[in-house]
């Protein structure tokens, strides 16, 4: 297992180097930024001039890209167009973020894999048709919709919940946009929970642990679960960076200064080193949650060998 | 039971750092605190110096927390004096300033002449990086602070002069009769001498001379402001203080509005305004704002700029039904232009609501008459370029373009043409590279005419995107700037403006509105000039 490891994360280097490139040349393709920090006039041009200079604008693009990958290993992500270093947001954005992503992994863990395994068991019956017509509902409701609807009825009119999140970001606050966040991916874990469930029911070796006489309760909780749950981990893993990278919507309407809302004001502002230091990050979140997965894979089913 | 445990560790593992994220949380400053006030705010665009802000939130701060040489009426507009005792000049080109005695600012410094005038050095240097450098472009040396090209050969500018504590000299490099009311724009902001000395520090609490003085600020999140206990001038706070809170989006601030969070939002969203009365039980206001949509021409192609294509520009803006985009897409929260300047100015400044006359009145009989005299337009076909990325121009392109084309009874001569991003649009517009009319916004600098004008229009002028080119309106303007008496100054300018309108350089949309909305916890709450809410007469209750 450990040259698997170590092999696994070799192969993310040029995972690593290339998605970062292709970002870093979309980012910096879009147009010169200095145009856009000045409004709606033409830029004095010594200023223009001694900005270009100091962002290294002036230097060919693989040059740019070499100097920004230097800095990286240092720690060093650049800063932002107002100041601020890039590392500085992301500790203020990351902690946020994931806080949001636990507390929606969270609902979505508990909330999917009960519902799926009901509905898995009960395949057919009233609960399982009612678990799939909330699901479909769940799925085919834009997030900002979901968002908007329940920020207003039950942030503003019924005032359960604060309708947007303050400074402080409390978990009892990101319960609301928690739900909102993982209500998409909580339908896919249910229903992957359900067909696995109801598939793997009708295998031999529940036939024969329930011929063994074991109860239905170790039945079902270690054989079943167990060997259902490798598609589900499958999704789940991918879903924690899916989570972090589509904040975006549901941070913007709650008001949670996270991970999303840095990334959608550098895009708005063209503000280059916020994007690419923020994407690149991600990337790593991805590339580890990935590995992760894999290696869960062992621990629900020993048959899997790694090599 | 191998995988048995290892759940027991991943659950483990989440639920420690649960706990631990939960811990890092409660600094406890957003609680409410008695007699502040708690307004939206957005992350500023640049770091928070004067000479580097040229957008509304960072000069929301910056409004605050600084008294500059003029101040603008919050009603009326007119530039008073505010740290200036007088400002004075015999030939529009010489000016004597000499400052209110025991001024300071809000860490203790006394404020003196060297204040502004190493305030002024420092943002006129190309290499201090300062996007309001060429505010400083009037002041004689500014071509060797910052040269066109090259590195700079002087490090101060040589038209300024310290005469005594409170007195300094300034040489334009021209005559230039009005420009003691730009004195009043954040970019002339004087400078503690702790600005110089600890750079970091200051931008991490900016110090300044206004009504309030900065207590905290968490970058991103929260800035605290509090009255300036060494502030002499005449808007001594109504409140304990500010709290200027960051919000993501305005949905999510009027949400908050509306559940009580928030004492002041003047970034209601556009689709909200139709319900914004209603909503906020009245307590909304929305009036004209120094920031207007237009649209221009390239004059550098000659199918544009040939004799006779005034008729067909003048045709085109009398295409256009104002009233009914303004009324039916905006909701009223913009007003159809009737000059190139702003309402806010009021008519001391130069706004005048008869200038721009039948040009801008939607008429489209002789508006069809006239781009059929002028020899229709070029290639029989239209698009009105517009950045897509922000401010949903596109509904006001779409909508000019479709009024256009009802009158011309030709379904594609206009359509829009969407540019992807605001850094690209302005690009294509500096390189000269636009084949059609394209979006002119003007927000103002300061409320004057002339600040209407000079950027825009005049030959060679920075913001001159259409690289439109005029004698006769260039000679009116350099008359008006050796103008000492601002009244005739204005009145020259006028002058200027109308032949601008009538060869339909710019065809004037519409005046975009400011709009705040309040909690029933505070009360006088009025916009400045500038829309930013005048937070030192705001009152809170209880």
């Amino acid at each position: 297992m450990g040259r698997y490891v170590i092999r696994r994360l070799l192969q993310m280097v040029p995972v690593f180097i290339g998605t970062t490139f292709l970002i870093f040349v979309m980012v910096y393709a879009i147009g010169d930024p200095v145009a856009a920090m000045f409004g709606d006039r033409t830029p004095d041009p010594a200023t223009a001039a001694a900005i270009r200079e100091s962002l290294h604008l002036n230097d060919p693009l693989w040059s740019q890209y070499l100097q920004y990958m230097a800095g990286i290993f240092q720690g060093d992500f650049g800063t932002s167009f107002n100041g601020t270093p890039v590392v500085e947001l992301m500790g203020n954005a990351f902690p946020n973020t994931i806080k949001l992503t636990l507390v929606a992994f969270a609902i979505e863990l508990v909330v999917g894999l009960t519902l799926g395994v009901i509905a898995g068991l009960r395949r057919g019956r009233i609960v399982d048709t009612g678990v799939l017509v909330f699901t479909l509902l769940v799925i085919s409701v834009p997030t900002f919709v979901t968002g908007y609807v329940l920020q207003y009825f039950i942030g503003v009119k019924l005032g359960w919940a604060a309708p947007a999140v303050s400074i402080d970001v409390t978990f009892d606050q990101l319960l609301l946009p928690g739900i909102v966040l993982a209500g998409v991916s909580l339908a896919y874990v249910s229903r992957l929970t359900r067909t696995s469930i109801a598939e793997n029911l009708r295998s031999d070796y529940i036939r024969t642990a329930t011929a063994k006489g074991l109860p239905r309760r170790r039945v079902v909780t270690v054989h079943l679960m167990r060997n259902s749950l490798i598609p589900v981990v499958t999704f789940l893993g991918t879903d924690i960076g899916g989570l972090m990278a589509g904040a975006v919507v549901t941070e913007r309407i709650f008001n949670i200064q996270g991970v999303g809302y840095q990334l959608y004001q550098g895009i708005l502002r063209q503000n280059s080193p916020t994007v690419v230091g923020f994407v690149t990050i991600l990337v790593v979140v991805f590339l580890a949650a990935n590995l992760l997965v894999d290696l869960l894979y062992a621990v629900l089913d020993p048959r899997i060998r790694y090599a | 039971m191998r995988g048995a445990k290892s759940a027991t560790w991943i659950a483990g593992a989440i639920a420690i750092a649960l706990s631990a994220t939960a811990c890092g949380g409660s600094s406890g400053s957003s609680g409410a605190e008695a007699g502040f006030v708690r307004a939206n705010w957005g992350d500023p665009q640049n770091p928070l110096e004067p000479a580097n802000t040229n957008e509304v939130l960072g000069g929301k701060v910056l409004d605050q927390i600084f008294m500059n040489l003029k101040e603008y009426d919050p009603k009326t507009g007119e530039a008073k004096n505010a740290a200036a005792e007088s400002i004075e000049t015999s030939d529009a080109q010489n000016f004597t300033i000499k400052l209110k005695k025991g001024l300071k600012f809000s860490n203790g410094e006394p404020l003196t002449a060297k204040s502004f005038v190493d305030a002024w050095n420092y943002a006129a240097l190309a290499t201090n990086k300062q996007k309001n450098a060429y505010f400083f472009s009037d002041i004689e040396g500014y071509d060797k602070t910052s040269p066109e090209e090259g590195k700079p050969t002087a490090q101060t500018l040589s038209g300024l002069k310290v005469v005594d504590d409170t007195t300094f000299t300034v040489k334009l490099s021209k005559k230039f009769g009005t420009w003691p009311v730009r004195l009043g724009y954040k970019a002339f902001s004087p400078l503690p001498k702790m600005f110089f000395d600890k750079h970091e520090e200051y931008l991490k609490k900016p110090v300044g001379n206004g009504p309030y003085a900065v207590d905290s600020y968490e970058r991103g999140k929260l800035m605290k402001l509090v009255p300036n206990k060494y502030y002499t001038g005449d808007h001594k706070p109504q409140n304990k203080g500010v709290l200027l809170q960051v919000f993501t989006d305005s949905n999510a601030a009027y949400a908050a509005l509306q559940a009580g969070n928030l004492d002041v939002n003047d970034d209601i969203p556009a689709e909200q305004i139709k319900n914004a009365k209603n909503d906020l039980k009245g307590n909304y206001h929305t009036q004209p704002a120094g920031l207007y949509q237009a649209v221009t021409f390239p004059f550098y192609k000659p199918e544009w700029n040939k004799p006779g294509m005034e008729k067909v520009r003048k045709g085109i803006s009398m295409a256009i039904d104002r009233k009914s985009i303004t009324e039916k897409i905006y909701n009223g929260t913009r007003t159809p232009m009737v000059d190139l300047t702003s309402p806010v100015l009021g008519e001391a400044n130069g706004y005048d609501k008869n200038l721009c006359g039948d040009v801008c009145t939607y008429n489209p009989t002789e508006a069809k008459k006239l781009i059929e005299e002028g020899g229709g337009i070029p290639g029989g076909k239209l698009t009105i370029s517009y950045n897509a990325d922000k401010d949903s121009h596109k509904q006001w392109a779409d909508a000019a373009c479709n009024s256009i084309n009802k009158v011309l009874g030709d379904d594609k001569a206009c359509v829009g043409n969407p540019v992807g991003t605001f850094g690209d649009f302005r690009n294509q517009i500096t390189k000269g590279e636009m084949n059609g009319p394209f979006r002119a916004g003007w927000q103002m600098d300061y409320p004057h005419i002339e600040n209407f004008l000079t950027p825009l229009y005049k030959t060679g002028s920075s913001s001159n995107d259409g690289k439109w080119s005029n004698k006769e309106f260039d000679k009116l303007m350099d008359e008006a700037a050796a103008e000492t008496d601002i009244k005739k100054a204005t009145d020259i300018y006028k002058q200027a403006e109308k032949i601008v309108i009538q060869d339909a350089v710019n065809i004037p949309l519409f005046y975009q509105n400011g709009t705040v909305g309040w909690s029933d916890k505070v009360s006088d709450v009025t916009l400045n000039p500038f829309s930013v809410p005048v937070f030192s007469d705001i009152k809170v209750k209880g």
